[in-house]
């Protein structure tokens, strides 16, 4: 038997010219579920089918308790019917429309138009000075800000995003995938979210399916799937994890927040976050290096956990990747030279300690 | 000026201006569709179809004309049609000359839209079915008013166009007062009868007026695009 709450289904074939889209695959509706995959990998063309926008040879499409697309009967849901938003890569506002109007257009061709759920996302999203603006006259930021509000206001079943911020700097970057992931915690929206940065992935997305050549290759929760080293696009040099943890106190003078994992683990990072905010810290396999001594106090290095070493993968001619496991079940991948590895003599079940350099984060 | 006079005069006038206008509307109505096809369609043969609709712009008036005196005309289908529903010719009379007028300006009207409804292009299409509209919903609440100077552009070269139209009335409609009797016919009568004066007058006013129309399309295409 299937859980209560069913997911998203997806099956979906479709030929155009040399390209083969042949994916199939699930996600959950609670939470952001990130479509991960080189350029090129059918992460668009699949997105565009789940939304109807294109003629697939083979559809099969289940969201929740409705079937969307059903491979039995053929029967497709055209896509005005289908309560599936889409943010596209580009804003594609309408521009004889004012933001206001543009954020109406699917609200008002709803059964009942809900102005109190209109002014919840203008304030979210931060459009009340842009209401009455014509679409010409927005930054790029701002425009995706609207077609975000705009497809959140039609009050999809499941909110579908093409890099959204591909276009934009690194501030708005951050700023619009905050407000993604605060506007996805409040409505319950399930969200598909196509990215070939890992980073964004990272940032924003609780389960993860990954696109090799029109195919899921793989697919599951974000920290287990970033495991899969074996994959192309997730070995190399962007290889790494990422370790949800939580603030317990902000030290002014060096600028250091401390975080926990699981109550007891300490990991030092840059930048302020109030006490008992949960963080999501990314660790690169490359900021991570093994050392045998538990004491090591000479090190430069502040973050310092224990491990235990369960597999050695071969990585490039002169390094292997190493998985290990902290105390509470959380996965690391370490970088090391071969050299080091034999030098060290290491080898699954070896305890030690995992060095990290520096890690990146999410707040 | 004499009552006379002034007739000659306004009569052409209001004649050719009832034309453009019954033209205009007439054309806009049917380009539409056409456009719109032209511009999204796919299909191999459409190219036949573009041909088809720019030939009034190659051909000679008088050919275009020739076919269409014959064919309105009594003796063929579909001109024997309206000849057995009301007992009159479609030629020679106001209602051929609206047919023949929206034939020969079809291009003028079809062009500027297609190339407007292009430029729509399908992003805010596609973005408009995602948010529930359905397929005619879109085509009137986003494509129409994106392709506005497109609309304003088919209009006002519409109107203009037949307007000057010269030779296709000539062989369609002949030179009856207050029923073919165009501006442009009335200028050839005038100087065929060496009257340069009343010719020099409808000429005048129907440069004035070109240039208005054309003055008022360019401005208004201006506004636009500085809004």
């Amino acid at each position: 038997m299937r859980s209560a709450s069913p997911g998203i289904e997806f099956a979906y074939r479709l030929a155009r010219g040399d390209f083969r889209l042949d994916a199939e695959g699930s996600a959950g509706t609670d939470g952001i579920t990130g479509l991960f995959g080189a350029s090129g990998a059918g992460k668009t063309s699949l997105l565009r089918c789940i939304a109807g926008l294109e003629q697939a040879d083979a559809a099969h499409l289940v969201v929740g308790n409705a079937v969307i697309d059903d491979r039995v009967s053929g029967r497709r849901r055209p896509v005005h019917r289908r309560d599936i938003g889409y943010v596209f890569q580009e804003p594609r506002l309408f521009p004889h429309l004012d933001v206001r109007r543009n954020l109406e257009y699917g609200a008002r061709r709803l059964p009942a138009f809900e102005p109190r759920a209109f002014e919840a996302v203008v304030e979210r999203l931060a459009l009340g000075p842009l209401l009455s603006r014509k679409p010409a006259g927005l930054s790029g930021g701002e425009a995706q800000r609207v077609a975000i509000g705009r497809a959140l206001l039609r009050a999809p079943k499941l909110l579908l995003m093409d890099e959204p911020v591909a276009a934009l700097d690194a501030a708005r970057k951050r700023d619009i995938l905050d407000c993604v992931r605060e506007l996805r915690a409040e409505t319950g929206i399930p969200v598909l979210y196509v990215s070939h940065q890992i980073d964004e992935v990272c940032r924003l997305c609780d389960q993860m399916l990954v696109l090799e050549q029109g195919r899921v290759v793989a697919s599951g929760p974000l920290p287990s799937i970033l495991l899969r080293t074996d994959l192309g696009v997730l070995g190399g040099a962007d290889a790494g994890v990422v370790l949800d943890a939580a603030a317990v106190a902000y030290d002014p003078a060096d600028g250091l927040s401390e975080l926990t994992i699981g109550g007891d683990l300490r990991l030092l990072v840059p930048g302020r976050h109030a006490p008992g905010e949960p963080v999501r810290v990314r660790v690169r396999a490359s900021d991570v290096s093994i050392s045998r001594d538990a004491n090591d106090a000479s090190s430069s290095i502040l973050n310092r956990l224990p491990a235990t070493l369960t597999s050695v993968r071969d990585d490039a001619a002169h390094s292997v990747l190493l998985e290990l496991r902290l105390p509470h079940g959380e996965s690391l991948l370490a970088r090391i030279t071969r050299r080091s590895l034999r030098r060290m003599a290491l080898a699954p079940g070896d305890s030690v300690v995992a060095q990290v350099k520096t890690v990146s984060v999410r707040d | 000026m004499t009552g006379d006079r002034a007739n000659d005069l306004f009569g052409p006038l209001a004649l050719s201006l009832e034309l453009a206008f019954v033209t205009t509307l007439l054309l806009l109505v049917m380009a539409t569709p056409l456009a719109w096809w032209l511009s999204r369609s796919r299909v191999p043969w459409k190219p036949v179809v573009q041909a088809v609709v720019a030939l009034p712009i190659v051909l000679p008036p008088t050919v275009l004309g020739f076919y269409l005196l014959v064919l309105l005309g009594p003796y063929q289908a579909p001109g024997s049609w309206w000849f057995t529903l009301t007992g009159e010719t479609l030629t020679f009379s106001f209602a051929g000359l609206v047919i023949a007028s929206c034939v020969y300006s079809l291009p003028f009207a079809v062009q500027p839209l297609q190339a407007a409804f292009d430029l729509v292009g399908d992003d805010a299409l596609e973005a408009a079915r995602t948010l529930g509209a359905t397929r005619r919903d879109v085509f009137f609440s986003v494509a129409v008013p994106m392709a506005a100077p497109g609309f304003l552009g088919a209009a006002v070269l519409s109107f203009a166009h037949t307007l000057g139209e010269f030779g296709v009335v000539l062989m369609v409609g002949g030179n009856i007062p207050d029923e073919t009797r165009v501006v442009s016919i009335a200028i050839f009568d005038h100087v065929e009868s060496l009257n340069y004066r009343a010719a020099h007058e409808l000429s005048a006013l129907l440069l004035v007026l070109a240039f208005a129309f054309l003055l008022l399309m360019f401005v208004a295409n201006r506004r636009r695009g500085h809004a």
